[in-house]
């Protein structure tokens, strides 16, 4: 009975916590309450993925109404698969959250910051699992606006702007998607992505189709921070509060990735529209350039924080490339590059987290000698860094070597060649925060610094170890992100 | 024990001494007994393969599957088992050396020191036992990694830089490069094992092969061939054992161990030798041959010039291998094995002078022959070794890797061997002859006490210490550090009368696997 209704439970749950925790108010409560609340938002994920795994497709209808009228969920191998990441990342953020919270957030808003990452994870999850156009529309508002307000939350009063910034762009965002959505809605009657994909082959280029396509990337891309499209990233990254970075940045762009494949392959997917419009073409340059810009500037940053921003940016480079590849390969490695860098990026941004907790700010100058102050933090932070350089034994290197194998298997060597120049960047802004940390004494700040608290210690490990555990054994991830990719080339969709 | 369990604990038994050296590391004597014992151990279990090889047995063992289709996995070849052998062994005599020479120098992070020395023995022997391309490549970033505190171990300025050289250029090559090369290998070989023969299909084309060869063989910058070989002489500023095992054995042979491995199980032979895609890299490794002397020859620096010489002299394996004949390659297998005794032994007498003198560049040493007698005459042999003179080691690789040249009619590359000797001549032996036969510089009779004065505040027990030898105006290095340098000299010597076995165990590499 219960896991008929997994689907729905999967939303409801963190919606419905959400206004509880505004009830309940003290805020270590609050903190139990959403924690556990997460913990079992994971299991349910992690049920849908094997089902789906096991039997295909899930189809869920809205208080029972048939599709294309009524709202439809419908779970295939890759939402569930970016469910389980929504999911997980969110489990670890909350009891990482705690501490952090302590210092960064007044207590008494510290039941409001619960409300809005609950709220944000049920928007998330929502546009993830929904299979309505529009219903994404919703969801993709609930999590943007309460990701504003997670973002204004940050003690540096320039978290304001950040957050405002990115409330003016991700509304235009927003605005496109659903200008898109209306389009579509105007040449097909329809809603329903599913139906979509099978009307619109019929209507073909028409100029009323593609507009909506051109709508619908743009919103997404806003979103998703393709470049140049990235402009509220970096500042939003670096102000927000600790653990709303990592929950943003493990998250939040995953899923607008992920929104936007269903657009370009699921509903444009059988389109001979992708050659008149070629959008894969376009995703490759922005992707390309994304990489190098994002790496370069990363070089020179000296707040480290924002110097991971800048990462996200390049790495969302590789996500794109890998799907504008439009093979089986690439879109698996894209694919397989949401998971990989949720976790590295999760794990380094909460390494970061851990040492503005104890030293107070997270510039170069803040991390110098805490090689020696907080061993295990600065570990983890090392190892994330070998990630996103693409070491092997790490995820990045099993991202890498798919996205090089997707190039040259379409002979693009040149394309080939710009990703490992890409991580030879990454080398250098990773080893300048490394020498840092490990051959220049502690500054005056960081003397007093101790190890992080086992409650951000922990999380932080859970993360750089799966980083370093799909690694090794990458079997499992990849499994599903070519099934995922097969079946998003194959079926027609 | 079989020998699949054997490769298994070559491999896991330095981590777990590793993990036994962070445990004991507030007591020295107990870290330092591990580090031996583990040493011992990894010796052990290496030795028992090899009857195994020899034999003809060839075990593999997949640990496990890190992408689809694409396993962690360990074959034995006689290649390998030749490189673990010398890695694993000269592992112990470098652990007895550098007790004496850590204490001995009053090094500081000596735990950390030996944890990362475990670590990257283990990825030198994953490498040797690789039974495919991937997990050679897994375990060559490892060992770059591993080694990057060791080269930093001072932690000073010069270290930073030279680790940024290090890490810049390795690891830059390999993700640049390799990596390319080895993804490229799985798409158009659809398998990346180590098979006699090579595995790439007949029918690739002559322009890939000059490509990618390229690319592997610059790829994989441990060979330090040039323009890529700057890391190696950075990479001194390291303490002296890790020069001497790692940047003379392990890490510099496992690049020239890859390239063999390449192109011999990758391309084989017949394709090298059909398409001569790997001719313009013999000329290259022939250039860096004769550079890399000519630049050892300016430094004063004695482990600068040292380093030189590894450069100069790795790319004579490289060069066995690019000839794509199966007797030069023998020759450049050989030579791994000559050239670690032989540079194992001159890299131990530069740190010995180091910690009695604490003499660092060829012009102080004048003289000093006469107090390091032992010293001095060890580096005589392993000089000599490298050279290529009976009765030493030496002259058995360079025999073979100019039979290669001769079989493949590139007599050019036998001027190149003999000018090169030459050279080594030129750049090694005079160290010796001022050691022994010029005085010491005028001041030092005078200076000598102050000297000494000046060492004993710095370093309280230093000098005078119960390590040192200070008899009849003799001063050794540290008892256990001239055991070690006895030892490999012993081993040049050795390695002349018992070449043919070892040309016999190689053979099957030069063969296609029939012994």
């Amino acid at each position: 009975m219960i896991a008929q209704h997994l689907p729905i439970l999967q939303i409801v749950l963190p919606l419905m916590a959400a206004p509880v925790c505004m009830v309940i108010r003290h805020p270590q409560v609050v903190w139990i309450w959403a924690t556990l609340i997460t913990f079992l938002c994971l299991p349910i994920s992690i049920a849908l993925l094997v089902q789906v795994m096991a039997e295909g497709v899930i189809v869920y209808e809205l208080g029972g109404w048939a599709a294309p009228w009524g709202i439809e969920y419908r779970i295939d191998k890759l939402n569930a698969f970016v469910l389980v990441i929504v999911t997980a990342i969110g489990a670890v953020v909350m009891p990482y959250a705690r501490r952090t919270v302590d210092t960064e957030i007044p207590v008494s808003r510290v039941y409001l910051f619960y409300t809005m990452l609950l709220l944000c994870e049920a928007g998330l999850l929502g546009i993830t699992i929904t299979g309505d156009a529009f219903n994404l529309f919703v969801f993709l508002e609930v999590s943007s606006l309460s990701s504003y307000v997670l973002i204004s939350f940050g003690k540096d009063r320039r978290a304001l702007t950040a957050a405002y910034r990115y409330l003016i762009m991700g509304t235009i965002g927003a605005t496109f998607y659903i200008i898109g959505v209306g389009l579509m809605y105007n040449a097909t009657g329809s809603l329903n992505i599913y139906d979509l994909s099978k009307i619109i082959p019929e209507l073909g280029g028409s100029r009323t189709i593609q507009a909506a396509l051109a709508f619908l990337t743009v919103g997404l891309g806003l979103k998703l921070a393709l470049f140049p499209m990235h402009m509220w990233l970096p500042n939003a990254y670096t102000y927000a509060p600790s653990a709303v970075t990592v929950f943003l940045a493990a998250t939040a762009t995953k899923v607008a990735v992920y929104a936007l494949i269903r657009v370009t392959y699921t509903i444009f997917g059988t389109v001979d529209i992708l050659e008149i419009v070629p959008v894969q073409d376009m995703f490759m340059v922005m992707a390309v350039i994304a990489m190098f810009v994002g790496s370069l500037v990363a070089t020179y940053q000296v707040n480290v924080k924002r110097m991971l921003a800048y990462s996200s940016l390049a790495q969302i480079g590789y996500m794109m490339l890998g799907l504008s590849f439009d093979t089986i390969t690439g879109v698996a490695a894209g694919i397989v590059h949401l998971f990989n860098h949720a976790a590295m990026k999760g794990g380094l941004f909460m390494a970061l987290g851990a040492v503005a907790y104890r030293v107070g700010g997270v510039r170069l100058e803040h991390m110098a000698g805490l090689g020696k102050k907080m061993p295990w933090t600065m570990a983890s932070f090392v190892a994330g860094g070998l990630g996103l350089i693409g070491v092997p034994l790490t995820v990045g290197f099993v991202s890498k070597w798919y996205l090089v194998q997707a190039a040259l298997e379409k002979g693009w060597w040149m394309i080939a060649v710009l990703i490992v120049v890409c991580s030879l960047l990454a080398v250098i802004y990773v080893w300048r925060v490394v020498e840092v940390i490990y051959f220049l004494p502690a500054s005056k700040v960081a003397q007093e610094a101790k190890e992080a608290p086992l409650s951000m210690l922990i999380p932080t490990w859970v993360l750089i170890g799966a980083s370093i555990y799909f690694g090794i054994d990458a079997t499992t991830t990849l499994d599903v992100a070519f099934a995922a990719a097969r079946a998003l080339l194959g079926d027609g969709g | 024990m079989s020998p699949t369990t054997a490769i298994l604990a070559a491999v896991v038994v330095p981590l777990i001494g590793a993990i036994f050296i962070v445990l004991n590391g507030r007591s020295a004597n107990a870290r330092d007994a591990v580090t031996l014992i583990t040493a011992t151990v990894t010796f052990v279990v290496v030795a028992t393969l090899f009857d195994d090889v020899a034999l003809g047995m060839r075990p593999t063992v997949t640990v496990l599957e890190m992408l689809p289709g694409l396993g962690i996995t360990f074959t034995l070849e006689p290649l390998g088992m030749l490189f673990a052998g010398i890695a694993s062994g000269l592992w112990i005599v470098t652990s007895v050396y550098a007790v004496g020479y850590m204490r001995g120098h009053h090094e500081i992070n000596q735990t950390r020191f030996y944890t990362c020395f475990a670590i990257a023995i283990s990825s030198a022997i994953g490498i040797a036992f690789a039974g495919n391309m991937l997990t050679l490549f897994v375990f060559y970033e490892v060992l770059t990694l591993s080694t990057f505190p060791l080269v930093t171990h001072s932690g000073t300025d010069e270290a930073k830089r030279a680790g940024r050289v290090y890490l810049g250029i390795l690891i830059g090559t390999s993700i640049g490069l390799q990596l390319v090369a080895v993804v490229w290998t799985w798409n158009v070989a659809g398998t990346l094992d180590f098979r006699d023969g090579g595995i790439l299909p007949g029918s690739i084309s002559a322009g890939l092969t000059v490509v990618l060869i390229g690319l592997y063989v610059y790829g994989i910058g441990k060979a330090a061939l040039m323009p890529f070989h700057r890391w190696l002489p950075a990479a001194m500023v390291a303490p002296t054992p890790v020069s001497a095992l790692l940047h003379a054995v392990a890490v510099v042979k496992a690049g020239v161990f890859s390239i063999l491995k390449v192109s011999i199980y990758i391309f084989g032979f017949d394709l090298l030798s059909r398409t001569g895609a790997s001719e313009w890299l013999a000329f290259i490794a022939a250039s860096t041959i004769l550079l890399a002397s000519l630049v050892a020859m300016t430094k004063d620096n004695l482990k600068a010039r040292l380093a030189y010489s590894t450069v100069s002299q790795l790319s004579y394996i490289v060069l066995g291998a690019m000839l794509a004949s199966g007797i030069g390659a023998v020759g450049g297998a050989m030579h791994i094995a000559m050239h670690a005794f032989g540079k194992i032994t001159l890299f131990f007498c530069a740190g010995a002078i180091m910690v009695a003198s604490h003499k660092t560049e060829i012009s102080q040493m004048r003289g000093l022959g006469r107090k390091m007698p032992i010293t001095f005459t060890c580096f005589l042999i392993g000089a000599l070794s490298i050279i290529g003179l009976p009765p030493l080691g030496g002259v058995w690789s360079k025999w073979y890797l100019s039979l290669g040249a001769a079989e493949t009619g590139q007599l050019v590359f036998i001027a190149v061997f003999m000018i090169s000797s030459l050279l080594n001549i030129a750049y090694l032996v005079p160290i010796v002859v001022n050691g022994f036969f010029f005085a010491p510089p005028e001041e030092s009779d005078d200076d000598h006490n102050h000297d000494d004065l000046s060492h004993a505040a710095g370093c309280p027990g230093d000098v005078g210490g119960p390590n040192q030898w200070k008899v009849r105006g003799i001063e050794e290095a540290p008892l256990m550090c001239v055991g070690a340098l006895t030892f490999t000299a012993a081993g040049c010597i050795v390695l002349f009368f018992y070449a043919t076995p070892l040309y016999e165990f190689l053979l099957p590499i030069a063969t296609g696997g029939t012994p």
